[in-house]
This record gives C-alpha cells, structure tokens and sequence, in this order.
C-alpha cells in the first residue's frame, strides 16, 4: 500500500493537490473557531449555496474562470447576511435560510435549462459533492487556490488580536474604539473566499463540515483562543491529509472521505474532552 | 472642566422618547449610580455615553482630554461567553485592544499593564485557567480587569453583580468602591437602590423625566425614599 501512495506521489499534480487541500484545510479552519463561537456557524452553510448558485450561473454562460463571478456573489451575500444578522425585521436564520435555499433552487433550475453539459447530473454531483477525485484538479485551480489560502492564512495572523476581541465581547470592543463592525465584514468577507476556494476540494455541501468539526474538536479539548485556533488548525490539515490518501487509495470521493475523518476525529476529542472533565 | 457633561439629553428609539432632558456632570472620582425600572432608558442612557447610539436631542461632552476609547467598560456577559474558550489572560490582554491599534500584536508595555491589573482585582492566579471554569464572581473580576487596562480614569459597568451570588456580590462591591478610592471614576447601572446609596456619590434616577441628585439629596427626596422602603 505504501508503494502505491509513493507511486502517486511521483505525479506532481498529485503533491500540488494535496498541498492545496491542506492550505485549504488550514485556512478553513482558522476562522471556523470564530465562526462558531459567534454562533455564525450557519451563515457559512448558507454562503456555500449561494456558491452552489452563482456557479451555475457562471458554468451556463461559459465563463473560462468561473472564479471572477463566484468570488463577487459569494462576497456579496456575505455581507448581506452579515447585516440581516443585526435586522430585527426579519431574523438572522430566516434571512440566510430564505437565500441558500434560494439560490440552491436557481442554480438547479438554470443548470437544467441551459447546460450545454451531457453528463448533466454528473456536473451538479460534482458541484456539491466536490471533484470524484482530488486528480482531476486543474493547475490552475491549485494555483488560485493556493494564492487565496496564503492571502486568508496573513489576514488572519495580522488580525488575530482584532478577531479575538471582536469574537469575545464586540460590546467592549465597540466601546474601547475597535471598529467591531468593519471586522465583523472582515471576517464575512475572508469566510466567503474559504468558501469559494475550499467548493474545489469538497464540494458546496460538504464545506460547512470542514469549518465546523476543527473548531468544535478543538473547544472540546483545549482551554485557550490561542490553543483552540493552533489545536484546530493542526487537526484539520492532519484529517485533510488522511483523507486524500484514503480517498486516493480507496478510490472513494474526496470531499466525503475528508468529512468522514474529521467526525471521527470529532469523536475522539469529544470522548477525550468528558475523560479530562471527570 | 467636567469630566462628561450631559445636558439636555432625550434617549429613545424611533417608537418615541424613553427619557427627556438629562442634564448631568461627572466629575473625576465621582461615583454615579443609575437606578431604574426595567426599560426606564439605563441602558439606552449608557449606549449613549458609549457612542454606540445618538441621543434624540441634547450633547455629551467629553472633557479633560478623555477620548472616546479611553472608557473602560463592562458589559452584561452574553451566552457566547459563558462557553468560550479562552484563557484569563488572553482575555485581560485583550483590554490592551485600544492601545495596540493597528499594531497586530501587544508590546510589552501591555503585557506588564495586563499583569498589574491582574494582580489588582486579585485574578493573577488564574492567568492560565480557562474563562469558563470560573465563577461568576472571578468572571467578573476578570472582565473589571480587563476593562483596567482600557482605562486607568473611567470605568463604565452595566450591573456588574447581577448573578451573583451574595458573597460574590459584597466582594465585587468592595472591589469597585476600593478602585473609586483610588480615584477612578465610576458609572454604574444598578438594580440594587440600596446598594447604590452605600457606595455611590450621585445617583441618577430613570424615568420618563431622570433625576440626577448627590447621594444625600436623593436620600431625603420623596422619590429615593419612596424606592428606599420598598427594597428589604
């Protein structure tokens, strides 16, 4: 079995690939922590069908670099939730629930008016589900992907005092001077790029999975932001890892695979956090 | 010069005015309670000074060279907090937000600030425990800690001991009026009438038309007492 992975490891598209999934796995991760303790965990869920959406639209108009419509869009309905968050008029969930469930149906439907495409339900699998295998990446994409994964890994680290602030109490925040909503649409915006950078690997519906199960493994067992963020970083790209290989070698998808090992590493964080409570 | 002057102020929201014309000053070392039925305008008067929201009409006055992020606050714990992963210190650093900037990381003039305050709300043992196993009364030492280091002159505290239990209570007094001793200024919304007549030099009463008197005044007004029998 080790001989095969080395076999693999000889295509250079193959090591490009992995690195990518594991800067995608970093970055995801990162920002999953605040996501999750701002209780936005479903504002990332529903970004990732509005991505589902605006990359129908980009695919049935045939545009060579689908990136420069999904990207604005994603952005776009970032902020957008990001407000209605603070809306009284009509709530936050009800907001995003109304346009990822919207945008999942307009993507469907223009897909099956207008594509050009004979394997039709192949095209939308792949959408949601993410590539069959991690092989058929374009270099192009792992480049891209690869450029925004550094972008989101700097803002992060430049910003972590902010972030950290802004998560814990945006009251004092506010009140001490930090402009708790311009971060507050920093991170809308950087999540909405992990998004559209991380539906290559694993697909619309399985992205929430790879910024959620990180952050919640690592509060299970760590006491610190500074240890929950490293904690969580390091498991994620650890479980990417194990994935792809699992999924190279076992010839299962990609993105489900990923997904199966972190619930398990879930799992065990969860059981190892009740074991240290006792 | 007063060190907030408020004068002529209404609070509301769109639905009407909550409060009208506060006239107001607080002076440095002062300690001013506000006191008040359950959407009499405490907090809404609070937000104000905070600049989180405009008065309806009227000016708040900052003075003696005391700038907007120079206000040290504590807000009412939020649900998030109670289950956040974070470290004593971490969180007390973060108190340091203001002063770093832009600058992405704390120097060490912060760390030591962070330290001190610490050590002055009694926490400094904690520094490495996590936020969430503490009590409710060394959470809110925590968080005064914290609030220390955004501002040596003005703390701002949004009933710091509701929750608390009645030792926690009493200590958490002591920790603001002995602040107050040393000369920090402190504003305070309380439920507690009772409370706020023991420790406060002003009182600021909410209704439709707030009272702002000293202590003793509102001790010998109809109203203060009126409030002052009914509590146990």
């Amino acid at each position: 079995m080790t001989g095969s992975i080395a076999t693999y490891f000889e295509y250079p598209f193959v090591r490009y690939a992995i690195i990518v999934g594991m800067l995608i796995a970093l970055c995801s991760s990162l920002f999953g922590v605040t996501l999750v303790l701002k209780r936005f965990s479903f504002i990332g869920d529903g970004l990732s069908h509005v991505a589902f959406g605006a990359l129908a639209v980009a695919s049935v108009i045939n545009l060579t670099n689908q990136m420069i419509l999904v990207l604005p869009i994603t952005v776009g309905c970032a902020i957008l939730m990001l407000r209605a968050g603070q809306n009284t008029r009509i709530r936050g969930d009800a907001m995003v629930a109304m346009v990822s469930v919207g945008a999942l149906a307009f993507g469907y439907l223009i897909m099956n008016l207008f594509s050009t495409s004979t394997n039709l339900s192949g095209d939308v699998c792949t959408t949601l589900f993410g590539s069959t295998s991690i092989l058929t990446l374009t270099s192009e994409d792992v480049l891209l992907s690869a450029i925004l994964s550094v972008a989101v890994v700097a803002v992060f680290i430049i910003f972590y005092n902010k972030i950290f602030a802004v998560t814990f109490d945006e009251g004092f925040a506010k009140a001490t001077g930090t402009n708790a909503g311009g971060y507050n649409l920093l991170i809308a915006v950087v999540i909405s790029v992990v998004i559209v950078v991380a539906m290559n690997l694993v697909g619309s519906l399985l992205i929430s999975a790879l910024v959620v199960f990180p952050a919640l493994s690592a509060m299970r067992i760590c006491r610190s932001f500074k240890g929950v963020t490293v904690f969580s970083a390091v498991l994620s790209v650890s479980c990417a890892f194990a994935g792809m290989i699992t999924s190279i070698v076992a010839g299962t998808p990609v993105g489900a695979t990923i997904v199966m090992v972190d619930i398990a590493a879930f799992l065990v964080c969860f059981v190892t956090g009740l074991a240290a409570r006792r | 010069m007063a060190l907030i002057s408020v004068s002529n102020v209404s609070l509301g929201y769109d639905a009407g005015i909550i409060a009208k014309d506060i006239n107001l000053e607080i002076n440095n070392g002062d300690y001013l309670c506000i006191v008040g039925e359950n959407g009499s305008g405490k907090s809404t008067f609070i937000k104000t000074l905070l600049g989180f929201q405009r008065p309806l009409s009227g000016k708040v006055i900052f003075g003696e060279g005391l700038r907007k992020n120079e206000i040290g606050y504590l807000p009412q714990q939020t649900s998030v907090q109670k289950d956040f992963p974070a470290s004593v210190w971490e969180i007390v650093l973060s108190g340091c937000q203001a002063r770093a900037g832009l600058r992405p990381f704390y120097n060490s003039d912060e760390k030591k600030m962070a330290r001190e305050n610490m050590k002055r709300m009694n926490v400094e043992e904690f520094a490495g425990r996590c936020y969430r196993q503490l009590s409710g009364g060394q959470q809110q030492r925590v968080l005064l800690a914290r609030a220390l280091c955004a501002s040596r002159s003005l703390l701002i505290l949004d009933e710091p001991v509701s929750g608390l239990d009645p030792k926690a209570t009493a200590d958490m007094y002591e920790a603001i009026k002995k602040l107050n001793d040393e000369g920090v200024t402190i504003i305070m919304i309380s439920h507690d009438v009772n409370a706020a007549v023991r420790f406060a030099t002003h009182i600021l009463h909410m209704r439709s038309n707030p009272v702002f008197l000293t202590k003793e005044e509102y001790k010998n007004s109809d109203l203060g007492k009126c409030y002052l029998a009914v509590e146990p």
